[in-house]
């Protein structure tokens, strides 16, 4: 019986978004309701199902009771589990910005945001290849939706570069794919992970090639560099609550890599294919570390900030599963929830403070400048006349600035704690890693401190008016991250619990092919 | 049959990626076509190419004397996901034409 709480998530966004589409735009208010009662059931749905995986468990759902070589399956972990609650909160915690804000007649971005759900949640969740594609096509067909919501000259040129990047990273997914399974004959992901050791020597090169070429198309979805530049430019044209949706899209890649790299090429893959393609996620997430500081010190619009913030923690993100250990995958993975949901904030903070409208450009920081004066105001100037929304908008900035930099004493320290402390004493290539992104949060210091000057510290800033849905989900989403701080000690086992499992790919294997 | 296909596969590839590469946004969706049609067709040749196999069961028939299936299932959902695709992709090409009123792919063309 449990196993049937695999099908929920998929099925129950799917058929919100249906039921929305039917009801249109004459009874928005039974849309929206629906909407709100999808993302709560998900949200119990990924509750259930951490509740049975949390010990240890590995669900199997069969489609059609078909045995895992020749059907379709389901499988969820503990992975699974974290990711599905990951979505299932970002979800219900937009949901006040999506309802207060967007009711303009003739946009489907409900529905649009239910089919992203719904890929996503089917990404976390299928255990063969090609599924893993279709949820892929299915969440990346709904982001270019929702990326051109409402759309202006500027999101229709940033939305063309987004779509042809990413339909030429699905024709190289195909390829990888085919490639795979031209050498193993299966696409089943646990029925490889058995067959990789006993691949033979002279097909083992087509196997890593299509394993690369399947990593290519991931990389290109975690922004990697330099398969990245895309990214903030996308991100910044797109709405700012969507954009903060779209933070957990960039996950996406990374637990794919994640998942397949330790299953595929885990300890257990033989002398010939154990680790492959790990030094290229290591140098190329420091790489992807050091574009998006420079990125983030250079930017001059809030929204690029964010954008290049997204770059540093996947970056971040991409050099752990390069090093591989149980202890750095932990710690990664708490980064991973922290800096999704303070990456969201950030979002729309960048939405409220700078708003990118139809007809006018955002406003822009000031340029660069070390000799100039824009940097520093005057300390004694004190401004009692601040209102009380800005300095609530101060007051999240400020909070999202120190848990993005991984600051003391907030979560977004405890998790960079956790990623940076097993680093030390892994290798000289994690060492690399380990001052990289301590440098990286100096320089999210400082991009933030740029920021806060200019927009809370002079008196030129015109603040827009404040939405209040905005303001909600903001509140929300800063909120859960000081609860994990509170919480830290608990979600973190229950992390170390997950990296052991993805360590030990025997268990996955066992359940799906019994 | 292996080179002809082989061929194919290349020329429909590098014209692809050439096409892509282009400044106009119609060569661009031209060139995603064609890369298309060359993935699907390698998707197709990765189950081995075989003359004369039984598409469908045949009374006394082993398995060795089929077609493998599941590469043409993996290029009919190809095919149908990259037509939508490519569908959406062209609605995205008239809004930039009609927004910026240039077929350039950064809305305006770059020539000083």
């Amino acid at each position: 019986m449990n196993a049937h709480l695999l099908a929920g998530p998929i099925l129950l966004p799917l058929a919100a978004a249906a039921l929305q589409l039917l009801l249109g735009e004459r009874r928005r208010g039974a849309a929206s309701a629906l909407g709100a009662l999808s993302c709560l059931g998900l949200l119990g749905f990924a509750l259930a199902l951490l509740a049975v995986v949390g010990d240890g468990t590995t669900l199997v759902y069969r489609i059609g009771g078909w045995p895992a070589r020749f059907g379709i399956v389901l499988v969820a972990d503990r992975l699974s589990a974290l990711m599905l609650l990951l979505t299932a909160v970002l979800a219900l915690a937009l949901l006040p910005v999506v309802l207060g804000r967007w009711r303009r007649p003739g946009s489907a971005l409900q529905p649009l945001a239910q089919f992203l759900l719904m890929g996503l949640n089917g990404t976390f969740l299928t255990g063969d290849l090609f599924n893993l594609f279709v949820f892929f096509e299915v969440l990346l067909a709904a982001s270019y939706g929702l990326a051109l919501h409402h759309p202006s000259a500027q999101r229709v040129g940033a939305g063309l570069h987004y779509i042809a990047i990413n339909l030429l990273a699905s024709l190289l997914f195909l390829v990888g794919v085919s490639l795979i399974f031209g050498v193993t004959g299966t696409l089943n992901m646990a029925a490889l992970a058995q067959l990789v050791p006993q691949v033979p020597a002279n097909t083992r090169a087509l196997l890593h090639a299509g394993a690369a070429i399947l990593g290519v198309a991931f990389l290109v979805k975690a922004a990697m560099w330099p398969l990245g530049f895309w990214l903030p430019r996308s991100y910044a044209a797109a709405p700012s609550a969507v954009a903060a949706m779209f933070a957990v899209m960039t996950k996406v890649g990374v637990y794919v890599l994640l998942r397949l790299s330790l299953l595929l090429f885990g300890a257990g893959a033989g002398a010939a294919s154990a680790g492959f393609g790990s030094g290229w996620l290591l140098w190329g997430g420091a790489a992807t570390v050091a574009t998006g500081v420079a990125g983030m010190l250079g930017a001059r619009e809030l929204s690029r900030l964010a954008g290049y913030n997204v770059l540093v923690s996947s970056g971040s993100l991409l050099g752990a599963i390069g090093v591989g250990q149980p202890a750095v995958i932990a710690g990664a993975l708490a980064y991973l929830v922290v800096s999704t949901l303070a990456v969201a904030a950030f979002f729309l903070l960048a939405g409220l403070i700078a708003p990118r409208d139809d007809a006018e450009e955002a406003p822009l920081l000031e340029a660069y400048d070390p000799g100039g004066l824009a940097l520093y105001a005057d300390e004694d100037e004190s401004q009692p006349t601040q209102p009380a929304p800005v300095r609530l908008l101060a007051g999240g900035f400020f909070i999202a600035a120190l848990l993005l930099a991984g600051l003391p004493p907030l979560s977004g320290f405890l998790a960079k704690f956790a990623l940076l402390a097993p680093l030390v004493g892994a290798g000289a290539e994690a060492m690399m890693l380990f001052a990289l992104i301590v440098a990286g949060g100096l320089g999210t210091v400082v991009a933030m401190c740029r920021v806060g000057i200019q927009v809370f510290w002079e008196d030129d800033w015109v603040f827009p008016p404040i939405h209040n849905g905005a303001v909600a989900s903001v509140a929300i989403l800063l909120g859960l991250c000081l609860l994990l701080t509170v919480l830290g000690e608990a979600p973190m086992r229950y992390l170390q619990a997950t990296a052991a499992q993805l360590h030990w790919p025997d268990g996955y294997i066992r359940v799906v092919l019994p | 049959m292996e080179l002809v296909l082989a061929l194919a596969i290349g020329v429909l590839g590098g014209s692809g990626v050439w096409l892509l590469l282009r400044p106009r946004t119609f060569q661009v969706v031209m060139g995603l076509t064609l890369l298309s049609y060359a993935v699907n067709l390698f998707i197709f040749c990765v189950g081995g190419l075989r003359l004369g196999a039984d598409p469908v069961l045949r009374e006394g028939a082993g398995l060795i004397e089929y077609a493998d299936p599941l590469p043409q299932a993996l290029v009919l959902t190809a095919i149908v996901i990259g037509f939508a695709t490519t569908a959406l992709f062209l609605v995205v090409l008239l809004a930039s034409r009609g927004f910026t009123g240039s077929d350039h792919v950064d809305g305006k063309d770059g020539a000083p």
